[in-house]
């Protein structure tokens, strides 16, 4: 079962076989597999590297944006705040106005409601009593009337005379 | 190479001391495992025919002499059948011979055992046998066509080559390897047939491509379907490895025109890592097909085509006639940049065939260890502490192979990118 293998070197003569097969292989396999395998593939990397290149460019786009976007935020945010602040100092004023406007308008309006009060009631007490110097004129007369009736009949005279008397009384 | 590399092993020659030591002592045991053997094997005679002393007659392994280096080569080779564990599967064998032109069949013509792994064929189909896996041919015209019974075969070191002989009639003929482009360098050349069959290296690049265009496909629709969706699954694992080769080789080397010549990159990247890493499966082939220099010298052609057919006119420009350097040094310079064109795919071939063998031949001469220890089971005490050794050895050879997978895969194309960039850069000064 030993086997004494008398061989030669013969790796290094090129037969015509090997020659011939070796090189119609190779080309079949350069072409095939370059026109199946090999370029579909570059393609493949080339269009992914594109598009991560693609990607990562975006991506520092966007984050440039963002930087940009951040800084007018906050300018935009400090301007609110101001703006805020300014609105309340001048909602502060208009509300302050307002009170004080209240209170002045209806410090007037009371002043004027108690002045047309006073007024009234001035006019009411001058008409209550020209009625009660109407009305104890009348009852006077009448009572002088009746009282002249008895004496004096009714005397036109007299009863002038009585009205002058009734005017002339001061109720004070 | 081989020579310095099992030199380079001290291992080696302290196991080679240890069996000197102990081969009196076993010789008994030795005559009577012979016999043991013989009789078992009576009719079975081809199947340990591997003399090196000629004849096809019984071999008996020698513990002192025996060399672990061709069963490394045999291990790493290229073959005809396909072995899984002890198992071997036959594959398709497409052979062509000027003298009698194109042969189809499958290996299992041959009539291997298919549950031994060396995988030698009782057979040979129109001269043509199997011989250790591989398919090699009888040179002689006089041996029959047609499907014969070989008594054996059995091979000879003439002058540091081996040859195979197969032992027919009480005659012997010599077989030859298949025809090879090396030119006799490496003790190849030009032989009587070419073998262009669906061998263990081509079917693992089938399977490796049929993978990977299953993995590439579906990770692709993953893509599509999960559109802007992060990764999961196996997209994940392919996307990591996809963007480092896109974004650390394709792009700092080509510049704008990465897109163009990314395809190709990976093409090559993946091919070779998945290669490496098949063919270091335990028992699943030992597939060797990223550490043989026909596959190498195919990528290493395809990027020198690639390289110079995108060379612009600056590139030609830098290597016939540089700019602003005196006229002698450019005399020096124009061969040396003309040879560099062709150095550097050279390189690229040998560094990548280099680190994938030199990994496996580690291996395998690792796990030759507890054989030699043991002396081949005839002293199973030192077996059993060489194979704990050995193990060890084995599995931090393993994880650094498995390093060199991804690291080879990776050089390779990073240089690839490299000679394309230096080619199609634009003049700058």
């Amino acid at each position: 079962m030993f086997i004494l293998a008398d061989f030669d070197f013969n790796v290094m003569r090129p037969g015509f076989g090997l020659l011939f097969w070796g090189t119609v292989t190779f080309l079949l396999f350069w072409w095939g597999v370059g026109k199946v395998g090999f370029k579909p593939i570059m393609n493949a990397l080339k269009e992914r590297e594109d598009d991560i290149q693609g990607a990562l460019d975006e991506a520092k786009k966007a984050r440039e944006e963002m930087a940009n976007l951040k800084s007018e935020h906050t300018a935009l945010l400090a301007q609110a705040r101001e703006e805020r602040s300014e609105i309340m100092r001048s909602a502060k004023e208009a509300k302050e106005n307002i009170i004080n406007e209240a209170r002045t308008k209806a410090k007037e309006e009371s002043s004027r409601i108690i002045a047309s009060a006073k007024e009234q009631i001035e006019n009411e007490k001058m008409a209550a009593l020209i009625d009660i110097k109407n009305k104890s004129g009348n009852m006077a007369l009448e009572i002088a009337e009746k009282i002249l009736q008895k004496e004096l009949k009714g005397s036109s005279d007299q009863q002038t005379f009585v009205q002058k008397l009734v005017d002339d009384i001061k109720l004070n | 190479m081989r020579k310095i590399l099992i030199s380079c092993l001290f291992v080696f020659g302290f196991a080679l001391f240890l069996n000197a030591q102990d081969h009196s002592h076993d010789h008994h045991n030795h005559d009577h495992h012979n016999h043991d053997h013989h009789d078992h094997n009576h009719d079975h005679a081809h199947k340990d025919d591997h003399s090196s002393h000629g004849g096809c007659g019984h071999h008996e392994v020698d513990p002192a002499t025996w060399d672990p280096a061709p069963t490394a080569f045999h291990h790493i080779s290229d073959a005809n059948v396909f072995s899984i564990g002890p198992f071997s599967i036959p594959l398709p064998c497409i052979l062509y011979a000027p003298d009698h032109g194109l042969s189809m069949f499958m290996s299992s013509k041959f009539d291997f055992d298919w549950n031994a792994h060396e995988g030698t064929g009782h057979k040979a189909i129109d001269r043509y046998v199997l011989d250790l896996g591989v398919v090699r041919r009888i040179k002689d015209n006089s041996f029959p066509m047609g499907e014969i019974k070989i008594d054996g075969i059995t091979h000879k070191k003439e002058n540091d080559v081996t040859v195979g002989y197969v032992c027919y009639g009480g005659n012997k003929y010599q077989i030859e390897d298949q025809s090879t482009i090396d030119g006799g360098v490496f003790g190849g050349g030009m032989t009587s047939f070419y073998d262009f069959s669906i061998s263990k290296n081509v079917i693992s690049m089938f399977l490796m491509v049929l993978f990977l265009f299953w993995l590439f496909r579906s990770v692709a629709n993953t893509y599509k379907k999960r559109r802007g969706m992060a990764p999961t699954g196996k997209q994940s694992l392919v996307e990591a490895i996809f963007v480092f080769i896109q974004d650390e080789v394709a792009k700092p080397f080509l510049g704008h025109k990465w897109e163009k010549f990314t395809p190709f990159l990976m093409a090559l990247f993946f091919f070779i890592l998945a290669l490496n890493l098949f063919g270091q499966i335990p028992f699943l082939g030992g597939s060797n097909a990223t550490g043989n220099l026909a596959l190498t010298l195919v990528l290493a052609v395809i990027t020198f085509f690639v390289v110079n057919l995108n060379g612009n006119k600056h590139y030609w420009q830098h290597i016939f006639n540089f700019p602003d350097v005196p006229a002698p040094v450019k005399a020096i310079l124009t061969p040396i940049e003309i040879l560099g064109v062709f150095i550097k795919p050279l390189t690229l071939m040998l560094r990548l065939f280099a680190n994938i063998t030199a990994g496996h031949i580690v291996i395998i001469i690792f796990i030759s260890l507890i054989f030699m220890f043991s002396e081949f089971g005839r002293n199973m005490g030192i077996g059993v502490g060489a194979a704990a050794g050995s193990v060890f050895l084995t599995l931090f050879m393993m994880a650094i192979e498995l390093l060199v997978a991804f690291i080879q895969a990776f050089v390779f194309t990073i240089l690839t990118a490299s000679y394309i960039g230096a080619a199609t850069e634009e003049a700058h000064h």
